[in-house]
């Protein structure tokens, strides 16, 4: 099994909701966030591109932040998720430094947090926060090795590119472009 | 901006410094330590139902509880048509409605002190509605009950409205209509014989090519608009987006058509000529339906694309390709009529242009165009007949305006500065739920009127700047502390939802039902609000549909069937409009008897002066009008608004991305508070770009005081629609300014 969740550029409007309800369903404390907007413009007036994406964690199948935790804090779970364990955490920001997608953040507790596919409720068959709010219905998730997930199938049929791929990181994060 | 990465350095010293006091709710709210992973997902959530007041597209949700009884969050309702399970990022950051620590907390009450200075003290609700009541009488007496107005936005308007008519008046009015969505009411009610109300029954979701003039949705979240535009991209369907602004749908668009500002009825009226003169429209649809097809024909022949081209900057091959994409795609083809189109004051003639060409591509009744809405009445429960005023609004318009259909907000403004030769009679306001300073163009005409009532009073949940000017300001609930009347929506299948409170009120704030009871019972109109608790009130109405409060608890959401089934129009049927000719009126006969153009006309709009530009405005995703700039959730994602400028101008004028400046107007108005330049080439040379709702005056909004610019100051000039009296504000024209002269001063 390895989650995977791909996010369609085409259909992205950037409003934020996967943001906000990422905060709501985390407990994610104000001032901080799990996921966020970017937002690339190319071209001159009037010839011009953009392109939205909703980034998060990208649940690396060689991830740079869990081979660095010294006290194994960053590990993976289930499906090839990685997560923190906050207790295991001493908050050493080795991780951050060594994450390329600025994925992770110190939480006002004293460990670092990031995004876990929102474990708590793909365990409970349901989809992640950020994936049943959007109002764009332009995030997919599900298991990369079950061929007719929704998730593997959209990856069959569409172009799609993954972030910094040169740091040979392996994401699990693809964008539909 | 939209969310972006914040770096770790900063992310310490916003931590360090207490983030924001809602850190300490979100800490609070979740007993134990239960932001541990793993038992997030075994609280136990149990949930109540509401339907979204962020704003008024009313999506219907489920607000969740911490076991201690604590508001989690809210999710959307499958069953709601207007969001289908998911909120948009207001509707999801609602909450931080509920847990803003600025709301207002107990009703207070304007005082003179011994030095003149004037304060607010804090009243008990008796005090307060007393008072008022005591007002209302008195004005009554020496003016009469017509001399007072309701100005509301949202749930409230049911209760105060009601009190209002039990009392006398008719003036019931929402800047929603004249501020906004008037115009284009008025030019489909001329068009079609009906307007289009909310949720516009656009069939985006089998559309094959939408065309959007000015909206800008998914920047604005039209919940459910927004989901069918997602899915009409998966299939394929052809965006068209007129714009001077490269916005976010300009980016999913087929086509972007870069046009110059305030000349959109120029393109119109040339897609028009190519649909007509190259036999592309839907001769039948047009044969059987439609009145004045040669008037209409004969009419825009002048107006060719190159005629266009030479206004609108839009070379004449895109207009070309753009009539054959909308003809090819008819008549699953929408020229959307847009929401907020209180522009130039030509609006209703515009709106009234896209209308005609949705009647000759055939669109409207017709699958992936626009189907036929369909709305359940629910019995109201029972009260005495209202009184019939002795005058209203329109009686200080002088005659004009006759062709709106509803209320003006700026009429009941207008209608309440004396003026020698007009009935200006209004002497107080009841103001809920919408920020008149913010929502108003022109503030010192808002202010005239204010400073020319006797009685105003102010209901909201925030201290928005309105409720500074009040003699009275009454703190109500929020949306998820009460019970509210039923949400009776149109829609492809009638729907009815339930709000019931997910919580007890917070601070000593009360519903809006409650305080317009309780005002009814001080003024003797009790009889208007006979029920003795809300629940009995909306059992009865529901038991009237063969529902019932337990039933709808459960639910939130009741799914009607359609009486009939005429979504569409069958092929050939015999259709009878309801316009004077009982047809289509391409030709308008209720414009001309009025002594308007029965069909669009084209007229020049002023220019921005050398060194000025185009003053647009616009939506940001996460924000509802100026009304959400200080919910904590949201601020989060969006704490300021910037000034979009093209890296021309910015060149020009040496600004740098980030650089604070002052935006001032065409009539020497400078912005309160400097605004942060973002250079780009998303906005043409002759127009700058920001997002309205910012630039809040009031300190008692500590989280957004201050934040950005407000463009509500800067709408000075409004261009007002001579047919429904529609307050245009895209006439007004701004520059950079780096100082005040006070800074300069010192």
């Amino acid at each position: 099994m390895r989650y995977a969740m791909a996010i369609d550029t085409k259909k992205c409007v950037g409003c934020s909701d996967c943001v906000v309800a990422c905060q709501t369903e985390n407990n994610v404390p104000i001032g901080h966030c799990r996921d966020w907007i970017v937002e690339i413009t190319d071209g001159t007036y009037p010839e011009l591109e953009i392109e939205i994406r909703s980034e998060r964690c990208n649940h690396c199948e060689n991830s740079p932040c869990v081979r660095c935790c010294p006290t194994g804090a960053s590990h993976y779970e289930d499906g090839g998720i990685v997560v923190v364990t906050p207790n295991k955490c001493i908050g050493c920001g080795a991780c951050i430094t060594s994450c390329p997608y600025d994925a992770r953040y110190p939480h006002p507790d004293g460990y670092v947090d990031k995004c876990t596919f929102c474990m708590h409720r793909v365990k409970k068959g349901q989809q992640p926060a950020c994936v049943s709010v959007c109002p764009t219905k332009c995030m997919y998730f599900g298991d990369l090795d079950d061929a007719n997930s929704e998730v593997s199938q959209i990856l069959k049929k569409r172009k799609y590119k993954t972030l910094i791929p040169e740091a040979g990181t392996k994401p699990h994060v693809f964008y539909l472009i | 901006m939209s969310k972006t990465r914040r770096d770790f350095i900063k992310i310490s010293s916003l931590s360090a410094a207490g983030i924001f006091a809602g850190a300490k709710y979100l800490q609070s709210a979740i007993p134990g330590n239960a932001t541990k992973l793993g038992e997030i997902g075994n609280l136990n959530l149990n949930r109540t139902p509401t339907y979204c007041e962020v704003c008024f597209w009313k999506c219907a949700g489920w607000v969740h509880k911490n076991e201690d009884g604590t508001i989690k969050k809210i999710t959307g309702n499958d069953d709601d048509p207007n969001c289908n399970g998911r909120l948009c990022p207001r509707g999801t950051g609602g909450i931080g409605m509920y847990y803003d620590e600025d709301r207002l907390k107990t009703p207070l009450m304007r005082v003179t002190g011994k030095d003149g200075k004037q304060t607010y003290r804090e009243a008990s609700w008796d005090e307060a509605l007393d008072f008022i009541a005591k007002r209302m009488k008195e004005i009554k007496e020496k003016h009469g009950a017509e001399c007072t107005a309701l100005l509301t936005h949202g749930s409230g308007g049911h209760y105060f409205g009601s009190l209002i008519k039990a009392f006398g008046s008719g003036n019931v009015a929402a800047p929603s209509y004249a501020q906004c969505r008037g115009p284009r009411e008025v030019a489909f009610l001329a068009t079609f014989g009906e307007g289009l109300n909310s949720p516009e029954p656009t069939d985006i979701r089998d559309t094959r090519c939408l065309v959007l003039i000015g909206s800008h949705l998914g920047e604005n979240m039209h919940n459910g608009q927004v989901q069918e535009m997602s899915d009409a991209i998966d299939k394929g369907a052809t965006i068209i987006t007129v714009d001077p602004r490269f916005s976010t749908v300009a980016s999913k668009s087929k086509f972007w058509l870069p046009i110059k500002p305030a000349t959109d009825i120029a393109l119109l009226l040339s897609w028009m000529h190519e649909i007509i003169n190259n036999g592309w429209y839907d001769k039948k649809y047009i044969e059987k339906y439609a009145y004045g097809f040669e008037e209409l024909k004969d009419y825009i022949q002048p107006f060719t694309p190159e005629w266009a081209y030479g206004i609108t900057t839009i070379k004449p091959d895109q207009i070309r390709e753009t009539a054959r994409e909308m003809a090819n795609a008819a008549p699953a083809v929408i020229i959307h009529p847009g929401r907020h189109v209180t522009w130039y004051g030509d609006d209703t003639q515009r709106v009234r242009a896209m209308a005609i060409l949705n009647a000759l591509l055939g669109s409207w009744g017709r699958r992936g165009g626009f189907y036929i809405p369909d709305i359940t009445s629910v019995p109201k429960y029972p009260h005495p007949h209202f009184p019939e005023p002795a005058r209203d609004w329109r009686d200080a318009m002088g005659g004009k305006y006759k062709l709106a259909d509803l209320a003006l907000a700026s009429g009941v403004c207008d209608a309440t500065i004396p003026t020698p030769d007009l009935d200006c009679h209004i002497k107080a306001w009841i103001v809920n739920g919408t920020n008149l300073i913010m929502t108003l163009p022109d503030q010192r005409k808002t202010l005239d009127a204010i400073n020319s009532l006797e009685l105003m009073v102010v209901i909201d949940t925030m201290p928005a700047e309105i409720t500074g000017y009040a003699d009275v300001v009454l703190p109500e609930c929020t949306y998820l502390e009460r019970w509210d009347d039923l949400r009776i929506l149109q829609g492809r299948f009638p729907t009815i939802s339930l709000r019931m409170p997910a919580a007890q009120p917070k601070y000593n704030s009360k519903p809006g039902y409650w305080i317009a009871k309780e005002l009814a019972k001080k003024m003797g109109l009790g009889e208007y609000f006979a029920w003795n608790t809300f629940e009995e009130k909306l059992d009865w109405e529901l038991k009237q549909v063969n529902s019932s409060l337990e039933e709808m608890k459960k639910i939130g959401v009741k799914k009607l069937t359609r009486e009939y089934d005429d979504i569409y129009f069958n092929d050939g049927e015999d259709i009878e409009f309801n316009t004077n000719t009982g047809k289509i009126e391409l030709y308008s006969t209720a414009l001309e008897e009025e002594g308007f153009d029965p069909m669009p006309r084209y007229t020049p709009h002023q220019e921005p002066p050398e060194g000025f530009y185009h003053l647009n405005y616009g939506r940001a995703p996460m924000h509802t009008f100026s009304r959400t700039t200080n919910n904590p959730n949201l601020a989060d994602l969006m704490d300021e608004n910037v000034v979009w400028v093209n890296p021309k101008v910015a060149k020009e004028w040496g600004l740098e991305n980030g650089q604070e400046v002052y935006l001032e107007n065409q009539d020497g108005i400078i912005s309160d508070f400097k605004i942060k330049v973002r250079v780009t080439e998303r906005i043409r040379f002759d127009s700058v770009y920001m997002i309205h709702g910012f630039g809040h005056t009031n300190k008692k909004l500590t989280r957004t005081y201050g934040k950005g610019a407000s463009d509500s100051q800067l709408i000075t000039r409004v261009l007002t629609d001579p047919i429904m009296g529609g307050t245009g504000m895209r006439g007004n024209f701004v520059t950079f300014r780096f100082e005040k002269e006070s800074e300069a001063q010192s």
